[in-house]
């Protein structure tokens, strides 16, 4: 029996299951209070979905709007918060999309599926903003290495992306993988896409013009991704009727690039007033937001939708998840060469309604009236929550816990010190990733220049120019928990760094910013704290934030992950031939470090090894940061500087031995005077890189870096020559100083062999 | 007039842009081929590039040898028509029938993505005329069904007809038969290679521009022929 509007009015009184769908009772009096009676079935079904926190971040849009209250001013803005994703303007008429989301609890249930179909919704997020998708990245995080739960949940996961990115032909060029007990049973899988366009190309998703069509095209629609709703289903299927249903979402990469191939070509014929992908919330999200954008009004035959299943009741089909699905409006003078182009790529396409100005969405199944409601009140008025939050009680004490050397030993043998850099480089956060970079394909579509382990992964776009894009994703979560304005800010300041080392200008900033639940009024204040660092820092280094992402209710029980705020920072570079790679080359290249060492620990590799986490994290420091990215660009333009490294997790001496494994060449290097030879190498104060400099640069350079006031320290010199004198003739040596050798082949065996013994070969 | 080199695009081809790069700096014309398409576009030579045709459903390359445009590619192949099968279309040209052998899920189980040694074994065909016998090379190697079987007697005389265009050094990367790289046809005009010339064709976006002479090749063999 369906649950018409007509029936609603007659039947005020039943009962309806708002609470197993999610909805407080004063949500539900709010509903019943804008449609003036109760809802339909399935009118239930859409406000349920919609105003989840998941659609309508009800829980952080107070905090939110400071990105863009704060914004800094810029021109480089083409689109901003609000749509699908923002759009950059990169110079020369192109302009650049990108957009990090989670999608963590799928990639926990379900880790292959859950991965891929997370792949493929950020890709659709791109593509419907009018872009060709070009590269994607992954931030994961996981529990411990060697946890049974991790090794079920990482090669599912690994293979999830591998599998479906690759299928779609998307070159895969960074990421992060990060280990940390905080996220044993509540792995994080976040996914990042970027795709380029003309100014031109850019599209919105907005229903207007009267009398348009809107057309749902891809894959069938089917019973996964359903989730809550199942509990209408319950009550409108027989009892002998399909049950349970997944509620995660099973990926088909082949549509999905198909679906890629016909909107980009209907795009370009110029067929399409507005275009929406279909993720979470399906049909009712996508027809909400059309209409709310648009003209306002829009009539939907619910029945005309192609199915998978037959027996799917509307209120299913209204929330399902299928996947590879796209809603456009067309107008119906266009419709027939729109349905051709869909055919010619095998795409299944029907119109399932119409653009109205009757400020009304109402939906019809076989001729019944069963949703008439007003479509901003779902897409866009959603409630908006101001949650209580307070420091945590045990902050302070956290913060004071800082590892001195009273309370932690420090190495000060040289053989000690040789150890640590040993335990640093075969520990899993800092080990070879080549284990999960090898099952992605970063070579399709021939424009990678840069890709893991690179400090940026870095895209041409323009074949004639090469003009280009950088972009790094960077989050320390252990910095995070001891201070979550710094922890986000010191997030930006790493992704900003990468970015520059590579010699390209930052310009913007996504997000995925990654907690608990918004319930707990301590991780409410890790956000606040969180969302307004990063706000902060956005404003001092002069780049907006596009767009972003947020998922909460991250733990596993009453204990939340760390406070993660994964942050993307996107770069152009205007002719890539000239971006700095990680590897030195010649023999005789001087290295510098660039920016000041500090006794700096908490929160860092060194001490998470040594099971401490306390204290305070490295300073920001803006203007050094903003002058690093400076120098990092214009030795990169003026043709100084042959390779570079940013300087952070593990410090100095992780980042030469991952320079010098990268180079598979040998240098020599001083420990700098006046600095502790162990804090030299391990500290992970921030504004700091390495940067090698050809002999006959190295005047200019150091002019360059004195005149601005950037300290600048040689402390290295390339040297594929160390063997004979070091006792390995004919290998590749890496000297420190008087204090300890390794070969550049010793470090190679230690560094790519810890994560296939964790996860096989 | 350079020559035209054809380019299928199936459903699910990804390297086919990049294929079209390769043979433009190897100073051909690309022509876009479509897999509907019932007539070749009097292209000189044919590139089936790498992907996942069909979505590689059913079996790798089973699908795409129903194409439209692969039955006259089929017939002008029998009669010297010059064709390089990267990857999946290696994957397509088995299938077809017009290279003997099959290829199976990677020994490992895990899709691979690497920079490959290989060794070219084979200067008798069309498309390696301009490597060195014995040269070693390193391009991308990128798969997921790319380990090569035959019958012990096809491999056999796959050696012996010096039809092994290339083998990979080191680790075998995908559980290859005897490390089987790539082959060709008895006449040398088909040849179908696992690994991705077509990635090494720029020093920015390669390991190396070690692919160029697979396109090079071919165009002096429709000089040599014109």
């Amino acid at each position: 029996m369906i649950d018409s509007v007509d029936t609603a009015k007659v039947n005020p009184d039943t009962s309806q299951p708002w609470a197993e769908l999610g909805l407080k009772q004063d949500e539900y009096e709010s509903i019943k209070q804008i449609l003036g009676r109760r809802p339909t079935s399935s009118e239930l079904a859409m406000y349920s979905v919609m105003w989840s926190e998941h659609c309508s971040y009800k829980s952080s849009k107070v905090h939110l709007r400071q990105f863009a209250d704060k914004a800094p001013k810029t021109d480089a803005l083409l689109v901003g918060i609000g749509e699908n994703a923002g759009v950059v303007d990169i110079g020369a008429g192109w302009a650049v999309t990108f957009k990090v989301e989670s999608h963590n609890h799928p990639s926990y249930v379900e880790p292959y599926q859950g991965a891929a179909t997370g792949v493929g919704g950020i890709v659709r997020d791109i593509i419907s903003m009018g872009a060709r998708p070009i590269a994607v990245m992954d931030p994961l995080r996981f529990g411990p290495a060697d946890a049974p739960d991790t090794r079920r949940v990482l090669p599912g996961v690994v293979a999830g992306i591998g599998g479906y990115g690759n299928c779609l032909g998307l070159p895969n060029i960074g990421g992060e993988l990060v280990f940390d007990e905080s996220y044993a049973g509540n792995p994080l899988v976040n996914a990042l896409c970027i795709g380029s366009m003309k100014h031109e190309d850019i599209h919105l998703a907005s229903a207007k013009g009267v009398g348009n069509l809107v057309v749902l095209y891809g894959a069938r629609t089917g019973g996964d991704g359903i989730g809550g709703v199942s509990v209408l289903a319950s009550e409108t299927f027989d009892a002998d009727g399909p049950a349970k249903r997944p509620s995660v979402q099973v990926g088909d990469p082949f549509m999905e690039k198909l679906l890629i191939e016909a909107t980009l070509e209907v795009l370009h014929a110029g067929l399409v007033e507005g275009i929406q992908d279909l993720g979470g919330a399906g049909i009712s999200c996508a027809t909400s937001e059309l209409a709310s954008n648009g003209e306002g009004g829009m009539h939907v035959y619910l029945d005309r939708v192609l199915l998978r299943d037959a027996s799917l009741s509307p209120e299913e089909i209204l929330m399902s998840e299928s996947q590879e699905r796209m809603c456009a409006v067309v107008t119906p003078e266009k419709i027939d060469e729109f349905m051709a182009l869909c055919k010619k790529w095998d795409v299944e396409a029907v119109v399932i309604g119409e653009v109205t100005d009757t400020g009304r969405l109402v939906i019809e199944w076989h001729g019944e009236m069963i949703v008439d409601v007003p479509p901003r009140s779902v897409a866009h008025d959603g409630p908006v929550y101001e949650r209580p939050f307070h420091r945590p009680s045990w902050q302070d004490a956290l913060q004071a816990d800082a590892p001195t050397p009273e309370r932690l030993n420090r190495p000060s043998t040289p053989d000690d010190i040789k150890q640590t850099l040993m335990d640093l480089i075969t520990s899993p956060n800092l080990a070879s990733k080549s284990w999960v970079t090898s099952q992605y394909d970063r070579y399709v579509m021939g424009n990678t220049i840069l890709a893991q382990p690179e400090d940026a992964g870095m895209i041409r776009i323009d074949e004639e120019t090469g003009l280009g894009v950088a972009i790094s994703t960077d989050c320390n979560s252990r910095f995070a928990k001891l201070d979550p304005y710094a922890g986000a800010q010191l997030a930006l300041v790493e992704s900003y760094r990468n970015i520059s080392v590579a010699g390209a200008k930052p310009l913007a900033v996504t997000n995925c910013l990654n907690f608990g639940s918004p319930e707990d009024p301590e991780v409410m204040w890790q956000f606040a704290q969180a969302t307004t660092g990063l706000a902060d820092a956005c404003l001092e280094l002069g780049i907006p934030v596009t767009g972003g992402n947020v998922s909460f209710y991250n733990q596993t029980g009453d204990t939340p992950i760390n406070p993660t705020p994964v942050v993307g920072v996107l770069g152009v570079i205007d002719d890539v031939d000239r971006r700095t790679p990680m590897a030195w080359d010649e023999d005789g290249d001087l290295i510098y470090i660039l920016g000041e060492t500090f006794d700096e620990f908490a929160g860092g590799e060194w001490a998470y090894l040594q099971g401490h986490l306390g204290g305070l994290p490295p300073k920001v420091n803006f203007p050094m940061e903003r002058l690093l990215s400076e120098i990092m660009v214009a030795a990169s333009r003026d043709g100084m500087i042959t390779a570079a490294h940013d300087v952070s997790d593990g410090g100095v001496g992780v980042a030469i031995t991952e320079m010098a494994l990268r180079a598979n060449k040998g240098a020599r290097f001083w420990i700098p005077d006046n600095i502790d030879p162990f804090v030299f190498l391990f500290s992970e104060s921030t504004a700091r890189a390495i940067a090698v400099i050809a002999r006959t640069e190295e005047l200019r350079f150091t002019e360059m870096c004195a005149a601005r006031g950037m300290s600048a320290t040689r402390f290295g010199v390339v040297d594929s020559g160390l063997g004979a004198d070091s006792g390995h003739p004919g290998e590749q040596v890496i000297v420190i100083d008087s204090l300890f050798t390794f070969t550049v082949e010793a470090l190679r065996g230690a560094n790519e062999a810890t994560l296939p013994a964790l996860f096989g070969g | 007039m350079s020559a035209r080199i054809g380019v299928v695009t199936f459903p699910g081809s990804l390297d086919d842009a990049d294929a079209a790069r390769a043979i433009r700096i190897a100073g051909a014309t690309p022509v876009a081929l479509w897999h509907g398409d019932a007539n070749l576009h009097d292209v000189d030579a044919v590139v089936l590039p790498g992907g996942f045709s069909y979505g590689d459903y059913l079996r790798c390359g089973a699908i795409a040898k129903f194409a439209p445009v692969m039955s006259l590619i089929i017939e002008k192949a029998q009669v010297g028509l010059p064709v390089l099968g990267i990857c999946n279309g290696f994957q397509i040209l088995c299938e077809s029938h017009l290279l003997p052998g099959a290829l199976t899920r990677n020994d490992h189980q895990h899709f691979i993505c690497v920079d490959q040694k290989l060794q070219i074994e084979s200067t008798q065909t069309l498309w390696t005329g301009d490597f060195l016998p014995g040269q070693e090379i390193v391009i991308p190697l990128k798969n997921g069904e790319g380990g090569y079987v035959a019958s012990e007697a096809t491999l056999d005389e796959l050696f012996a007809e010096n039809r092994v265009v290339a083998t990979y050094v080191g680790t075998n990367p995908n559980g290859s038969y005897r490390n089987i790289a790539g082959i060709s046809n008895k006449a040398g005009n088909v040849v179908g290679l696992m690994p991705h010339p077509e990635h090494a064709v720029e020093a920015l976006t390669g390991p190396t521009t070690d692919g160029i002479p697979f396109f090079t090749s071919v165009l002096k063999s429709l000089v040599g022929a014109s």
